[in-house]
């Protein structure tokens, strides 16, 4: 009797667990502007449209073999001390054919929206905006060719129009991941991927690394930064600015010195250039500092002070250890960099 | 009683010569049951590392050292050799054999895989083990030492891998007892055919990506230097070409035991017994068209994707067939609630939340979300675990009292049963949330305010619940060998060949060849009214192999070897090679004619043949 309990208890864990499933399609579905579950996009739209086919369908399968499953238990289960022989049965031809023809039928019904879904979103418009990006260990660049225009970790985009995108990598494999917007393609370090995003709501949205690429891979976010055409073109018009704001302490300025002597090599200023390191244009504007600290004085001293502690296995030489720059040389850089808005 | 294989005074020189495919079996199962904890306490230190948001247990590089080498052993290092500890045990017993084609081969094949395992273990001594994932792509897993032990240590195993494949497959196609058709055999042993096939077809191409890396790293060669020319997709389709089968050859053997433990504790014929064949051998087939799907977001095109994502759609058809058949042999069946049953039952509902979401992620477009996040964490935690775990367990309770003679305990059988089915799910099915929120794969940290933090805070609990029933289990396994119960025969009233001698069983297995005159043998002679099996040849003298310490030496020769690639020194090279070699001349030019088992001391007349 103790064991009927148990099998009682196994369906009710087993019901639940559907119940569970289907409130997740309605209820909680993550958070805004990150989960694959509040599409603001075309692409994470259908996407979603075929996640949600593929569960419904998937739940009814799984409802009727609990509900199978469960009969035989609870009907079939041996009566303690019963030792009889049940009637031994080879088969059943019809039901058996049932259960290979049913499962062929939701085959299709799943692989017609996929196909069509599939070729509408490797279709990428030629006469899109291009915005090229290249991944890095553990940072990503953003260029628009049709502006001249180079930077880096926050992507901006307009609203509404669908932008073309062309990824590559620089060292290893990397894979780019705006859930919200329209899911993922890797960067590759051997060919160009094609994919594109529409969003149709401004916003900044969640983007993530989703290929193991090294001790820094679970950091190596990005910003996909959503404005409308307005604002997008006057950033344009604002990165193509080659100036920078002048410094606006004898501190920032000596910042501005140690950066021409130490960091020029590998980071550019002008918005335009390609370089080792992320472009610093209007890093001042940024939301973040290694692209996962929130941008402030103290976390962009943490990560000049060790950069191998704040993203284990990146490329930056250390500006203390290789470097030789003192503590108060880096307060200066700080003060440099953080005055480094668009204007 | 006649002397069982386990009568012998213990002497660890007799486990390491033992050529008795018995005997190598505990060797493989107590291999796989340490590298399972092993590979449970790295998957303890992730959870964790994951249990808060910007945790600091680990950092980024150990944690990626730590979850390459939870995949890595959980994959080669225990479920292939629990599963091979199955196959060695029960297939010989299966078929009615006394011992597999080729014994030797046999040992040098868990050689071979012990030292493997042990080469790609000490790395974490010897300058970090590898941290490039299990998967080991191309060009991230280059810049690491610790791939040098992956490469060379999986070289060497999966080597052992291949051996025993070969032995199976020989095993089974020229060594049943008269009578055992094909179509008569058990679906366990089935399912090892299949899966032998599969080891053939997919351990070779991971040879060769193995290869690969191995002179990109120790002779600078260009395969993945894309300046150079190379490419690096292309490692990634070799490694999923063997990757993808590398999983079905794990689950069909799991499909093996859960079709033969539910016919036994429902007491009933396998329902659909041809179409559990065929689907077997059609999930083996259609394994290996379908590797592209690891790699929809790899940039290979729509036609590329959607022919992949159909074909793996179409997997779901034969799995479908055996879900509804286990079903159905409990249906009008009469099943009992032992931890084998429980197991075995609790196997179909975990398998089919594995393989549904499994149909999910085949559709491409769905895929571009849940590729690389927790939903596909979730989605194969639910194959293996639900599915390869749970079936290791049911089997495990299964088969004991056959292989030692004693019945592991139940109660603390059942204990674990609920603790494990709790702890997975807690820890499982969350992650399939995980991923939709957003949440990628691999990462050793994640920030706080993501709406991540509680469903990871669950899925910690989980593991340690799981944790809990591993201990237990170890605790039955000990309290059994020390007071365990005696096993009689037939303790599940069983159906196949195994039932149907001693338990545990003489050296030889079979003191008479029996003949099978039936799709579950034992049940039809018993169901003849019969005690015994018919025989197909009187007593006679019994030739058997001898033990031989040679294969163990073979295999540490390219342990040494393995070494001397690693620290690329010519000397350490050629020294291992140098000892495989005159291994391998001792054993040509040595007649070894075997020896002869007298059955005049057996008394076989008297009760070898006691029924339940």
């Amino acid at each position: 009797m103790e064991f009927s309990m148990k099998n009682w208890k196994t369906a009710g864990r087993y019901i639940l667990l559907l119940v569970l499933a289907a409130l997740t399609l309605t209820g909680c579905a993550g958070q805004e502007n990150l989960s694959a579950m509040i599409p603001k996009g075309e692409g994470a739209e259908q996407q979603y449209d075929l996640i949600k086919l593929t569960t419904y369908i998937m739940l009814l399968v799984t409802a009727v073999v609990i509900i199978l499953f469960v009969y035989a238990l609870v009907k079939y289960r041996a009566k303690p001390g019963d030792k009889s022989i049940p009637k031994q049965v080879e088969g059943n031809a019809k039901l058996e054919f049932l259960w290979t023809a049913i499962p062929l039928v939701l085959i299709v019904i799943i692989a017609i929206p996929t196909v069509k879904s599939e070729f509408a979103l490797a279709d990428v418009p030629e006469d899109a905006m291009k915005i090229k990006v290249t991944a890095n260990q553990f940072w990503w660049e953003f260029e628009y060719p049709d502006y001249g225009v180079i930077t880096a970790q926050d992507m901006y985009m307009p609203v509404g129009d669908k932008v073309a995108l062309e990824l590559k990598s620089k060292d290893v494999i990397h894979s780019f991941w705006v859930p919200a917007l329209g899911g993922k393609m890797d960067t590759n370090p051997d060919n160009v991927n094609k994919m594109w995003l529409q969003a149709k709501e401004t916003g900044i949205y969640q983007g993530k690394c989703t290929e193991l690429c090294g001790a820094g891979h679970a950091l190596m976010d990005f910003k996909v930064v959503v404005v409308t055409q307005e604002e997008f073109d006057a950033w344009i018009e604002k990165m193509k600015n080659p100036e920078n704001p002048a410094p606006a302490t004898a501190k920032a300025h000596e910042g501005q010195q140690i950066f021409e002597k130490s960091c020029m090599g590998c980071h550019a200023t002008n918005g335009t250039g390609r370089s080792m390191g992320p472009n610093m244009k209007g890093f001042g504007d940024r939301s973040t500092v290694a692209g996962y600290l929130e941008l402030n004085e103290e976390n962009t001293m943490k990560w000049l002070k060790d950069p191998e502690k704040v993203k284990q296995q990146n490329k930056m030489p250390s500006p203390m250890q290789d470097l030789g720059l003192n503590e108060d040389q880096l307060s200066a850089l700080t003060e440099y960099l953080l005055g480094l808005k668009l204007e | 009683m006649a002397t069982s294989y386990l009568d012998k005074k213990f002497s660890l020189w007799d486990w390491l010569t033992t050529v008795d495919h018995k005997k190598i079996g505990t060797l493989y199962f107590f291999a796989g049951i340490f590298y399972f904890a092993v590979g449970g306490l790295e998957a303890l230190f992730i959870r964790i590392q994951l249990m808060y948001p910007m945790n600091d247990f680990l950092d980024g590089e150990t944690f990626n050292q730590m979850m390459t080498m939870h995949g890595t052993t959980m994959l080669f290092f225990a479920a292939t050799p629990l599963l091979f500890g199955f196959m060695n045990w029960v297939v010989p017993l299966q078929i009615g054999a006394r011992d597999v084609a080729f014994p030797f081969l046999n040992s040098l094949g868990f050689w071979m895989f012990f030292f493997g395992a042990l080469l790609t273990n000490t790395s974490f001594f010897l300058g970090g083990a590898p941290q490039a994932g299990w998967t080991s792509y191309a060009p991230l897993a280059l810049d690491y030492k610790g791939t040098d032990f992956f490469v060379l240590g999986l070289q060497i195993s999966g080597a052992g891998t291949i051996m025993s494949a070969i032995n199976f497959l020989t095993t089974i196609f020229t060594m049943r007892a008269p009578g055992m058709t094909l179509l008569r055999m058990p679906l366990f042993t089935w399912s090892t055919v299949v899966a032998s096939a599969l080891i053939m077809f997919a351990f070779t191409p991971l040879t060769g990506a193995l290869f690969l890396l191995m002179f990109e790293r120790m002779f600078d060669a260009k395969f993945f230097d894309v300046a150079a020319g190379g490419n690096v997709v292309l490692y990634e389709h070799i490694f999923w070409i063997f990757g993808h089968p590398e999983v079905y050859l794990l689950v069909l053997p799991a499909f093996g035991i859960i079709s033969d433990v539910i016919a036994a504790v429902s007491r009933k014929r396998l329902f659909g017994y041809h179409s559990m064949v065929f689907a077997t051998v059609l999930i083996g087939f259609i394994g290996f068209m379908v590797w592209a799907h690891h790699m929809f977001a790899v940039g290979m095109g729509p036609t590329v994707n959607t022919v992949f994502g159909i074909a793996t759609m179409l997997v779901g058809v034969p799995t479908g067939i055996k879900v509804f058949n286990w079903i159905f042999t409990m249906i009008g069946g009469k099943v009992q609630f032992n931890t084998a049953g429980l197991f075995a039952i609790s196997f179909i509902p975990s398998f089919v939340i594995g393989g549904v979401t499994g149909v999910m992620l085949a559709s491409s477009v769905a895929d571009f979300q849940f590729h690389d996040t927790y939903f596909v964490i979730a989605h194969f935690h639910y194959v293996i675990v639900g599915g390869i775990v749970q079936a290791v367990f049911a089997g495990m309770f299964y088969w004991w009292p056959k292989i030692f003679g004693k019945m592991l305990n139940e109660t603390l059988g059942k204990w674990m049963f609920w603790l494990f089915l709790i702890g997975f799910n807690l820890t499982f099915y969350i992650q399939h949330y995980l991923g939709l929120w957003g949440m990628p794969r691999r990462v050793f940290t994640y920030l706080p305010n993501q709406g991540w933090d509680t469903a990871n805070f669950v899925s910690t609990v989980g593991a340690f619940f799981m944790s809990a029933a591993v201990i237990l289990l170890v605790i039955n396994v000990a309290v059994t060998f020390a007071r365990g119960e005696k096993a009689v025969q037939d303790p599940w009233y069983g159906r196949t060949l195994e039932w149907s001698i001693p338990s545990p069983p003489p050296e030889y297995n079979f003191a008479r060849t029996p003949i099978v005159r039936s799709n579950d043998p034992w049940w039809y002679e018993k169901m003849q009214g019969k005690k015994e099996m018919q025989y197909a040849e009187p007593l006679s003298e019994i030739h058997m192999p001898n033990p031989s310490i040679i294969p163990l030496i073979m295999a540490f020769g390219t342990f040494i070897a393995g070494y001397g690639f690693i620290y690329t020194s010519w000397f350490g090279v050629f020294l291992g090679f140098g000892i495989t070699g005159v291994c391998m001349f001792i054993r040509s030019i040595k007649d070894d004619h075997g020896q002869h088992v007298h059955p005049e001391g057996l008394h076989v007349e008297k009760g070898v043949h006691h029924s339940a």
